[in-house]
């Protein structure tokens, strides 16, 4: 059954990447349990707009939950409190009458606020451009079975694909670390044979290039929770073997 | 590769490139999950020590002379090969550079992690981080500290005016016998314990081993040996301030020295 709740809403705003931010409080008056938390502060942007108030900018897409565009840390969590969820599929439902809720933007030292709740996530495309592909020579599509991949890797490796790349990972972290971001990205990859040929190539220089902008993993296994995919850390562990593999591969390769 | 990399502009690098590119294996150090290795691996190599060194101890329940004739079987390791002593200190100097390699990668993946980390004003809630996890920083310096005063304490003797070099049983007795001194190494041994928890089911990530079949083990096993190294350890300052281990401020080594135990002879 739908209803209507009332909350009050503690936003982030900051007009722009060098202008000071602060937290400024709204009342969101009437809104419907059946509302996804974006469609809520569209809600909200809509009555600010009617003020003439600037409204808050976030980022979103495809508002299916597979995109990756949105993102908020909402009361001290990464998409909210419902597990395996990201923020466009979270519900008001999830909420009470009268709750009080604290927005802000994904916080890292690499992902730098551009704007209100949105933050710029190059860094991770960094990542992928340093590996987050196979090549393979273009033509006409090759025959379905061409190669032959075991069920387990199969499901395996799509499991891993399943990543958006939100960055709830990094948000989420103690230590603001992209491993389980950078794990998946590389793993999934890996563990095809399509991703052999440069399986050594790429988990280095990914591994590199996200060392470059993010901190160190220390396994507390919050990236795991905050994953709108539920990707798991076993990831992470797999590609810290691949990667010490790579640094004695490539050494052979290269001499 | 390297022009897809340049066509994404991205923010600054948190950390710069390695002044120094060392030769192989060296450069697997420089970088961060490198780093993560030898914390596992030199953790393997500490935990390792803290077992025996903690099981070795419980000769203190067999008595004075006991735990005497056990320091000196360690001096005595590997001598039909080597000179007395040598063994120990090969092992010692292993345990050394391991220790130190543990702080350094935790100091320098800690600023790391500190350079990239922006707090949220907010607050932040944890749903996967536990109490041990989270204090690794802390437990860390606590237990270096301590590990200082354990050695100036009952190795280098400096805190103890009645201190006999080769007299665990009568040291360890005057020592912990002072109740501030008990109490640190209560204090000191529980956060080794909580250090332990998370190390040792982090070692397994970091090192990458990781079968989803046998995984919930190695919680089991974080647990276990952080149980056993935590009951064995308070042990001693316990029963010391129970009066179990008690020598009566006598020293069986002096009096062996002196030819007055009595009826003991080995």
């Amino acid at each position: 059954m739908s209803s209507e709740i009332n909350l009050t809403l503690k936003v982030w705003r900051q007009p722009g990447p060098l202008a000071e931010g602060r937290f400024v409080t709204y009342e969101a008056s009437g809104i419907s349990t059946d509302a996804s938390f974006l469609e809520m502060l569209d809600i909200v942007n809509e009555r600010l707009i009617e003020m003439g108030d600037e409204p808050i900018v976030f980022e979103s897409d495809c508002r299916e939950g597979i995109c990756g565009t949105c993102g908020l840390m909402i009361n001290g969590q990464a998409h909210g409190p419902q597990k395996g969820t990201a923020t466009c599929q979270l519900h008001m439902r999830s909420f009470n009458d009268g709750d009080h809720i604290v927005i802000e933007p994904w916080r890292a030292t690499s992902f730098p606020v551009l704007r209100d709740l949105a933050v710029d996530r190059r860094a991770m495309d960094a990542i992928i451009a340093a590996g987050g592909y196979i090549s393979v020579n273009t033509g006409a599509a090759p025959d379905a079975n061409l190669t032959p991949v075991p069920k387990e890797t199969a499901d395996t490796a799509f499991d891993a694909a399943a990543c958006i790349g939100c960055g709830a990972c990094v948000a989420a972290c103690p230590n603001s670390a992209a491993q389980l971001f950078t794990a998946a990205k590389v793993q999934h990859l890996n563990l095809l044979p399509q991703g052999q040929a440069q399986r050594w190539a790429r988990t280095e220089a990914m591994v590199e290039t996200m060392e470059e902008f993010f901190g160190s993993c220390t396994n507390h296994g919050e990236c795991e929770e905050a994953c709108p995919k539920e990707i798991p850390i076993d990831f992470i562990a797999w590609t810290n073997r691949d990667y010490i593999k790579a640094k004695v591969k490539n050494r052979k390769l290269a001499g | 590769m390297a022009q897809a990399i340049t066509r994404v502009s991205t923010p600054p690098p948190v950390r710069s490139e390695p002044r120094v590119k060392l030769p192989w294996p060296l450069n697997i150090y420089q970088t961060a999950v490198g780093k993560k290795w030898v914390m596992g691996l030199t953790g393997i190599a500490l935990l390792g020590f803290i077992v025996v060194h903690m099981i070795g101890n419980l000769h203190l329940y067999e008595g004075p002379l006991e735990i005497h004739e056990y320091a000196e079987t360690l001096r005595d390791l590997g001598t039909k090969l080597l000179p007395r002593t040598w063994l120990l200190w090969i092992m010692r100097i292993g345990l050394i550079i391991a220790f130190a390699l543990h702080i350094h990668s935790a100091y320098s993946l800690s600023r790391m992690s500190i350079a990239a980390d922006k707090r949220y004003p907010g607050g932040r809630s944890y749903i996967a981080a536990n109490f041990a996890s989270r204090t690794m920083r802390w437990t860390g310096p606590i237990i270096g500290l301590y590990l200082f005063y354990h050695l100036a304490d009952l190795t280098w003797g400096w805190f103890n005016p009645d201190f006999v070099r080769g007299d665990p049983y009568h040291n360890v007795s005057e020592s912990l016998s002072s109740i501030p001194v008990a109490i640190l190494y209560i204090v000191a041994n529980t956060a080794l314990a909580v250090h332990i928890f998370h190390g040792t089911w982090s070692m397994f990530q970091s090192l990458g081993v990781n079968s989803p079949r046998y995984n919930h083990l190695r919680r089991y096993l974080a647990a276990g040996l952080a149980g056993i190294i935590l009951v064995g350890n308070l042990s001693f300052p316990i029963f010391v301030q129970a009066g179990v281990i008690d020598d009566d401020g006598r020293s069986i080594v002096e009096e062996l020295q002196h030819g007055t135990a009595e009826g003991e002879d080995h």
